[in-house]
């Protein structure tokens, strides 16, 4: 374990992917520390880095990437783990993905997916791995797990599929968990029902969440903290309470108006003019300083840092000025 | 009391031994907006389907502007004539448009179609009416879809909507791919398209905050049932079906936390406990 007691940490991780034959940014400076035990949120729409970042954490970058910075596992760097030490990492690091039909073989049955890490990694008798499956799959309200080990991904509905990829990432005992819109393709109450397995599961071993959503208040209900993404830099982070009543960039607090709500309707949405960029497609300056309503000339001339304010971090250099106004805003909606 | 717009009534559909819509009846008011609320297998979009004529109901009819569409049409202007009354935009904008077509050409044969037919002046004064009330300028409108954002192609496949001059939408899922940012300008544009020139919408979706944001009157669905029907805001701030209950408590809010009772298989159950 590193020094300040962090699980792991990101230092100051910059990403570069071939975007139509040429390398462009997708991560610019992005920072971030997980706990032991802690449940971090990363929220932002599309073009944000958002999973960017967890692909850089789970060494899933898709080839051709360049990446600089640090990325620390238990006080040890990622990027130079290899062979055994990388495989070790890959069991204690476990990833949830947004589609589970993409990320299960669909030839092979649910028991074969569920066993192959423990069976060829582990060296777990069949048997052995088996009785485990079943465990896990009890853990996650799937009662006949013996039946449904016999069963191939297509006999499953997307929720139970999706219950299914969680209690597999789980089998490893993972120390993090990356789960990236984990629920977004589900149903209204299975969503529900879904992040109330992986929260309780989660508190019960201790595990470390990084939870990539695009919705603030998903992200604020299982979230210790919450960090917001825009075009591929974290502009702010704060608890997930705090930012929900008192969002610090304005960003957040436009995404958080935005949003229709389900009591009482407003007449007008107060939307966001313009559209989310990527990285590489953001101007000089403040990346959101073009869909800003707080924007002024300094914003537009230079990249304002992540700055520690009370209780978290902003990247807007107007930040302490525009508090109230920021408050008012997301109140009146 | 004049006639609704559209109406339907005992529709149903199966398909072999499923049925996937059971006896629904449902009505929008000219200028109205009324939603179809409800999760994957509920059914609501085989009935967008069949309103817009793209499926054939096995029971119940459908009218439209006065005039029966409950099979399918006899002749090429007859179909033309039910586009010019009931259009449809589906979610997703990326296999919804053709890929050679930029925004210009795919109004400009809507236009030849319906409306302006060979007048190209007229139809190109059109297309930049158009082009205007959703928010798309010339360079987005002579542009293809690979080069336009998720945002810009809905607009462009609701201006296409539009340019059949048609008396209902029919939004299916319309809104849910985009970011929340882009969301808000689409709800917001369809919320003034609706003010400037009386259309009515049916909304298909399964978002209850959108739900409430463009309609006024909402049915639920499960399992191809309605489950409950009235004005959409006391369906969704004092819902009265278990199953409804259900759906609002599961949508995320502030102070929400997730719980493992919002199952669909616990539904049936959840009408006895108290």
């Amino acid at each position: 374990m590193s020094a300040n007691g962090a699980l792991l940490e990101v230092d100051g991780l910059h990403t570069k992917l071939p975007v139509e034959g040429r390398m462009q940014t997708v991560l610019h400076d992005v920072s971030l520390s997980i706990g032991t035990g802690e449940a971090v949120g990363l929220v932002g729409e599309s073009g944000s880095g958002k999973s960017m970042t967890a692909r850089a954490i789970a060494r899933l970058l898709p080839s051709g990437a360049s990446t600089s910075g640090s990325i620390r596992y238990d006080g040890t760097e990622v990027g130079s783990r290899r062979g055994s030490t990388l495989r070790d990492y890959r069991g204690e690091v476990a990833m949830i993905f947004q589609d589970p039909r993409a990320h299960i073989n669909p030839v092979r049955s649910i028991g074969d997916f569920m066993t192959e890490a423990l069976r060829t990694n582990r060296g777990v008798a069949r048997a052995d791995a088996r009785a485990r499956a079943v465990r896990a799959l009890g853990d996650v309200g799937i009662e006949d797990g013996e039946r449904r080990l016999k069963q191939y991904p297509h006999e499953l509905s997307g929720g139970l599929l999706q219950r299914v990829m969680i209690a597999s990432a789980l089998l490893t005992e993972p120390r993090l968990v990356l789960a990236d819109e984990p629920t977004t393709a589900l149903d209204v109450t299975t969503q529900a029902e879904v992040m109330a397995i992986l929260d309780e599961l989660r508190r019960e071993r201790g595990l470390a969440l990084l939870f990539i959503t695009h919705d603030l208040d998903l992200a604020g209900a299982v979230c210790d903290r919450t960090c917001v993404m825009y075009a591929g830099r974290i502009v702010e982070s704060q608890r997930s309470a705090d930012l929900g009543e008192r969002p610090r960039h304005p960003y957040t607090a436009a995404l958080s108006a935005a949003r229709p709500a389900i009591e009482g309707a407003v007449h007008r949405l107060a939307a966001i003019r313009g559209r989310p960029v990527s990285a590489f497609e953001a101007p000089e300056g403040c990346a959101f300083a073009p869909r800003c309503e707080f924007a002024q000339d300094r914003c537009r001339e230079r990249t304002p840092e992540l700055r520690v304010v009370s209780g978290g971090e902003v990247r807007c250099v107007r930040a302490d000025e525009i508090a109230g106004n920021l408050a008012k805003e997301t109140e009146s909606v | 009391m004049s006639e609704p717009l559209l109406e339907a009534t005992g529709l149903r559909k199966d398909y072999g031994s499923v049925l996937a819509v059971d006896d629904v009846d449902l009505a929008v008011e000219a200028g109205g907006s009324l939603a179809i609320v409800g999760e994957s297998g509920s059914g609501k979009t085989t009935i967008a389907r069949m309103l817009v004529g793209l499926t054939r109901p096995t029971a119940g009819t459908i009218r439209a502007c006065g005039r029966d569409r409950s099979t399918p049409s006899r002749s090429a202007a007859e179909r033309r004539r039910r586009g010019s009354e009931v259009q449809i935009v589906f979610q997703d904008p990326y296999s919804s448009l053709d890929p050679r077509h930029s925004a210009q050409k795919a109004l400009d044969e809507v236009l030849r179609l319906h409306g302006s037919g060979s007048d190209s002046r007229a139809r190109k004064a059109r297309i930049a009416e158009l082009g205007e009330l959703v928010g798309l300028d010339d360079r987005m409108l002579r542009a293809l879809p690979r080069d336009l954002s998720g945002g810009q192609r809905q607009r462009i496949a609701i201006a296409r909507a539009l340019a059949a001059d048609p008396r209902l939408i029919i939004l299916d899922e319309s809104v849910a791919a985009l970011d929340v940012s882009i969301q808000a300008q689409v709800l917001n544009l369809l919320a003034d398209i609706r003010e400037q020139t009386q259309i009515s919408y049916i909304l298909i979706s399964h978002d209850l905050a959108v739900v409430r944001q463009i309609t006024e009157e909402a049915i639920v669905m499960h399992r191809g049932k309605v489950v409950e029907r009235g004005r959409t805001e006391a369906i969704l701030d004092s819902p009265q079906d278990p199953y409804t209950r259900m759906l609002r408590a599961s949508v995320p809010r502030p102070g929400w936390k997730p719980t493992r009772r919002a199952s669909l298989a616990s539904v049936p159950d959840l009408g006895e406990t108290p």
